[in-house]
């Protein structure tokens, strides 16, 4: 048995999609985003090499949860929202199996919020793959915990007046060692982000923007149509700066920002995650509906007034703007991983990590953080802590 | 010196304030007459609160513990001898002493402020409350004052050890070493010389006390004669864990135990985390719904799976067994029942939980129950709950309650080669030809005998195979809607459980001959029903007992055993669940006998409703 599913490329050779797909009817409504995650998937673990045998899909309940079943590894398709839970004794129980956990929004965030949390905070050895289509599907059209406020569905006529989670920040404020978002357009980009989730050692969390084309569609549309994609997309890529499209084009990089990219769109956030400090668009509300007053965000269009290059004072307030309103950064495209907060893991591309939040001041403190980074790099990963 | 008198048994109970140490002091004195050769059964009693308010009626904690020199099965009804720290623990424990016992009381907490706080208008001890009792006012608190100030311990932390003092007295009292106990102080309060010091004179000056004082006479009670072996002394929950530890070598498979912090189950937790060298993973879950569901998981990698929680727990994890019928994994769930509904009596026991672990579920969602009949059997009940889950790929409950949880008693350690082999073989090889001539992994291909699925493990190659909790179709496992098969599947599942009563012990009777009453029980009961129906027999009365150990399915002689009684009287911790199950099960005539105190039956009390049954 191999200690990782990437060493399995030895003895599995030459896997193809057809190694993954099962018999059983793929059942999802035409044009579902869910068909273009799972042929990513499957394409993704053949290019890995993942060995089936090794492999475990576990779910919960929702259209995403039916995943397990189209896979050709082992599977288990559990009850709502405990899908984390039930991954953590599978990876508790043996600690060289891949376990994959799918889930929707629902089944993530709110039925199984606690699990979600939980198993980051522990950084168990899973991957956890959320297909967020801001909607209940399986239950045929009801608003869910990243819906936007003022969401007209079946169970809120006149819009719903709750206000929606931003989920990255919940995973970051969870303490995720691995946080990434992509969406169900671009395979290319979803093979290359699940390759780095399997290949980071403790809990990964990637969100998968997912269009539900009956109940939710175009969900995602002013982000995704070809014509907004590069103003509205900003590539992460761990350890490099961030571009926006016209620092894109210039090829000048840098620290600085652009007027350009900053008078563009109207509201502004920090990025969720990165190592460098940027303030990346979000989008508008979208409000549907006149009844219900939707709570605007008030752009924090500079959150502090230090310096760029003067990164400690920076990023404490980085973090704070981010949990305020970066409802939606569109911190997509390439990969990005949370800054290894506390040393649990190095970067993806095994650079080591530029800075912890958490050094800075946040509820931990500089000295203790320091201190778990030295005594955390020396002991084994979570799946062994879960075991004790 | 006073002649010695030698007594048969003895009960004693310590009662004293919340944080005074009766549990310790009970704990102590139960270790030290378990090691002396005598049978014992306890009885620890304490508020939920952690420290209630001092000296108040709702703070009193008391330990009754029962030793003898022959086999002993209940802590006894009526302690001959209580030991009161304050007037709040004498009030709250008087209704229970016959007339004539002996009552030790600490006379320094008699003050005007004490008689207050536990609700007396005079003081009983002048006041004529206690004229039917023998008196000895003992001033704990100033003699330990006293014998604590050449080590320079201040007054109020001297006052602390008072508790030593007290086990002391008794100790001396009943005879009992006090090499052992000076050992384990010594032991205890290595780090805090000052504590061990105070305690030990403590300890010392009640042990001096009782032989100078003349106060009383001191007693014997020779070791029992038990089975020879190796005895321990073991409360309910360390025995289970030990059974999970036992039945996970046992079947040669790592043991998971997941658990969320609920009283009265967490000791099991805490037990098994202790026991990592018997490859043993226990998971402190963030929920009791997540700690199902990381027992479901592990099973399904491959490991005995267990999961420990009381009543409120059970509730939250009902949709989670509903998930690992479904899956059909072998998984244990241990309810350490307690009072209820809701928070209901946290410390307290109660086995109200029957009718929830039989039925608590959607659907057709039949569940295996075991249910331990004594501390010590915990060990066994635990063990044959592991046996059928592994066997049959099911859940298995396995009730205990409150009582044995933390009642101690000793217990014979059973040999390793004397325990039976439960292991288990994976799956490794299809089991399905297609038409085509090509093979296949179906999950759900059943053991024609036990209806059991085969068990494949992730990292197994080629076995790779979806389960989940939509119905699946039998045999292939892939999803199925089709009425047919939901219909074939209900059946099944039942028919799994249903037929593991040709794999249990029929019941035994413990039968005098020619008696027309049955007494029948389950769980913790047992103690009581058992001294009530010998009592009975002493009286010259025929009485049959009989015990169930497997509720769900019932021993297969049950129908037979109860149809052959005129009248079948069930004495129950709750308000008539097992009665119910009886009559609807075997259309008997059983009669409920019910209580819901949060304690257990009392001996005298269960005899008279026996003879109550004898009369009708």
């Amino acid at each position: 048995m191999s200690v990782n599913g990437s060493t399995a490329t030895a003895t599995a050779v030459n896997l193809t999609r057809k190694d993954y797909e099962t018999g059983q009817e793929v059942r999802w409504c035409p044009g579902c985003g869910d068909y273009g995650i799972l042929g990513a998937v499957q394409f993704a673990l053949a290019e890995m090499g993942a060995d089936p045998a090794n492999t475990v899909f576990v779910s919960g309940i929702g259209c995403a949860a039916r995943l397990p079943y189209y896979m050709n590894t082992y599977g288990m398709h559990g009850i709502h929202g405990r899908a984390p839970a039930l991954a953590t004794g599978v990876a508790m129980a043996n600690p060289s199996l891949d376990v994959w956990v799918i889930g929707g929004d629902g089944d993530m965030l709110s039925i199984g919020g606690n699990h979600l949390i939980h198993a980051l905070r522990r950084n168990v050895n899973i991957k956890i793959l959320m297909f967020n289509n801001e909607i209940y599907g399986l239950t045929k059209g009801q608003y869910s915990p990243t819906s936007e406020i003022g969401k007209v569905t079946k169970s809120t006529p006149f819009g719903s007046v709750d206000h929606p989670f931003n989920q990255l920040s919940v995973a970051i404020g969870a303490e995720a060692s691995f946080v990434a978002r992509t969406h169900d357009m671009d395979r290319k980009h979803m093979m290359e982000t699940f390759r780095l989730a399997h290949e980071h050692r403790g809990a990964a969390f990637v969100e998968v923007f997912q269009n539900c084309n009956v109940f939710n569609n175009g969900a995602y549309e002013d982000i995704l149509k070809k014509d907004a994609r590069p103003d509205m997309i900003i590539p992460l890529v761990h350890g490099q700066p961030i571009r926006f499209r016209s620092e894109r084009r210039a090829r000048c990089g840098g620290e600085r920002i652009r007027r350009a990219v900053r008078a563009r769109p109207p509201m502004w956030a920090c990025a969720t995650c990165s190592c460098t400090t940027r303030r990346v668009p979000i989008r508008r509300w979208r409000s549907r509906s006149a009844a219900w007053p939707t709570r605007r965000i008030r752009p924090r269009r500079s959150a502090c007034s230090a310096p760029w290059n003067a990164r400690s004072t920076r990023s404490k307030c980085r973090r704070r703007s981010t949990m305020r309103s970066s409802r939606k950064a569109l911190a997509t495209s390439a990969s990005c991983c949370t800054p290894a907060p506390c040393g649990r893991s190095t970067d993806l591309a095994g650079a080591p990590a530029t800075c912890s939040y958490r050094e800075l001041g946040g509820p931990h403190g500089v000295r203790r953080a320091r201190e778990t980074q030295q005594s955390r790099r020396a002991t084994q990963p979570s799946t062994a802590r879960a075991a004790s | 010196m006073t002649s010695m008198t030698t007594l048969d048994r003895v009960v004693i109970r310590f009662a004293g304030d919340s944080g005074d140490g009766m549990q310790l002091v009970g704990d102590r004195f139960t270790e030290l007459s378990a090691a002396f050769g005598n049978d014992l059964a306890t009885l620890p009693n304490y508020p939920a609160e952690i420290r209630a308010p001092a000296g108040t009626l709702n703070g009193v904690s008391s330990f009754q513990v029962h030793i003898s020199d022959h086999d002993i099965t209940t802590p006894g009804d009526a302690p001959n001898v209580l030991v009161a720290m304050n007037p709040a623990a004498l009030m709250a424990n008087l209704g229970d002493m016959a007339r004539g016992s002996t009552l030790i009381v600490n006379a320094d907490n008699f003050t005007e402020r004490d008689l207050e706080k536990a609700e007396c208008t005079s003081n009983p001890l002048t006041d004529g409350t206690l004229e039917n009792y023998t008196v000895y006012e003992v001033p704990m608190t100033s003699i330990t004052v006293e014998a604590t100030k050449p080590l320079g311990v201040k007054p109020r932390d001297a006052e602390r050890s008072k508790n030593f003092f007290a086990l002391g007295l008794v100790c001396w009292m009943y005879t009992r070493p006090a090499a052992p106990l000076q050992e384990w102080i010594n032991a205890k309060y290595e780090s805090k010389p000052m504590v061990r010091d105070a305690n030990l004179a403590a300890f010392k000056a009640g042990r001096n006390f009782g032989e100078t004082a003349e106060l009383f006479s001191p007693y014997e009670i020779k070791p029992a004669s038990l089975k020879q072996g190796t005895y321990r002394n073991i409360v309910g929950n360390t025995a289970v864990a030990l059974g999970l530890v036992t039945a996970a070598h046992q079947a040669n498979l790592p043991l998971v135990y997941a658990s969320y912090p609920i009283t009265p189950a967490s000791d099991i937790l805490h037990e098994l985390s202790k026991l990592k060298n018997f490859n043993c993973k226990t998971m402190q879950a963030e929920d009791e719904i997540a700690a199902a569901a990381i027992a479901i998981g592990a099973a399904f990698a491959g490991s005995l799976a267990v999961t420990g929680t009381s009543g409120p727990g059970l509730d939250l994890k009902s949709e989670a067994l509903g998930l690992a019928v479904s899956l059909e994994l072998p998984m244990v769930i241990v309810d350490v029942q307690r009072g209820g509904p809701s928070t209901g009596l946290p410390t307290k026991t109660e086995q109200a939980d029957l009718l929830l672990a039989m039925y608590g579920r959607h659907g057709e969602c039949p569940i295996p129950i075991v249910a331990a009949r004594s501390s010590s059997q915990c060990f066994d009940a635990a063990f044959e709950a592991c046996r059928i889950a592994l066997k049959y790929r099911t859940p298995v409950l396995l009730l205990t309650d409150g009582y044995l949880a933390n009642g101690a008693e000793p217990w014979l350690v059973p040999e390793i080669d004397d325990l039976p082999d439960i292991s288990v073989e994976f799956a490794t090889e299809h089991n399905h030809t297609n038409v085509d001539g090509s093979t296949d992994y179906w999950p759900y291909v059943r053991d024609p005998e036990t209806l059991a699925r085969p068990w494949a493990t992730p990292g197994t190659p080629g076995m790779e195979h979806r389960v989940g909790g939509i119905e699946k179709q039998d045999g292939a496992g892939n999803i199925s809607y089709s009425p047919q098969n939901h219909e074939t599947m209900v059946r099944l599942r039942a028919a799994k459980v249903a037929g593991i009563a040709n794999d249990i012990p029929d019941v035994a009777v413990d039968s005098v001959g020619g008696a027309d009453v049955l007494v029948i029980g389950w769980g913790s009961t047992w103690a009581s029903i058992n001294a009530g129906v010998n009592r009975c027999r002493e009286a010259g009365h025929a009485v049959d007992f009989a015990h169930l150990t497997h509720l769900q399915p019932f021993p297969k002689n049950l129908g037979d055993v109860l149809k052959g009684y005129r009248k079948v009287l069930v004495p129950e911790m709750n308000l008539g669940q097992l009665s119910r199950l009886l009559r609807a099960e075997y259309l008997v005539d059983a009669q409920s006998y019910t209580q819901v105190n949060g304690l257990p039956f009392r001996a005298a009390d269960m005899e008279a409703r026996i003879m109550e049954e004898l009369a009708r």
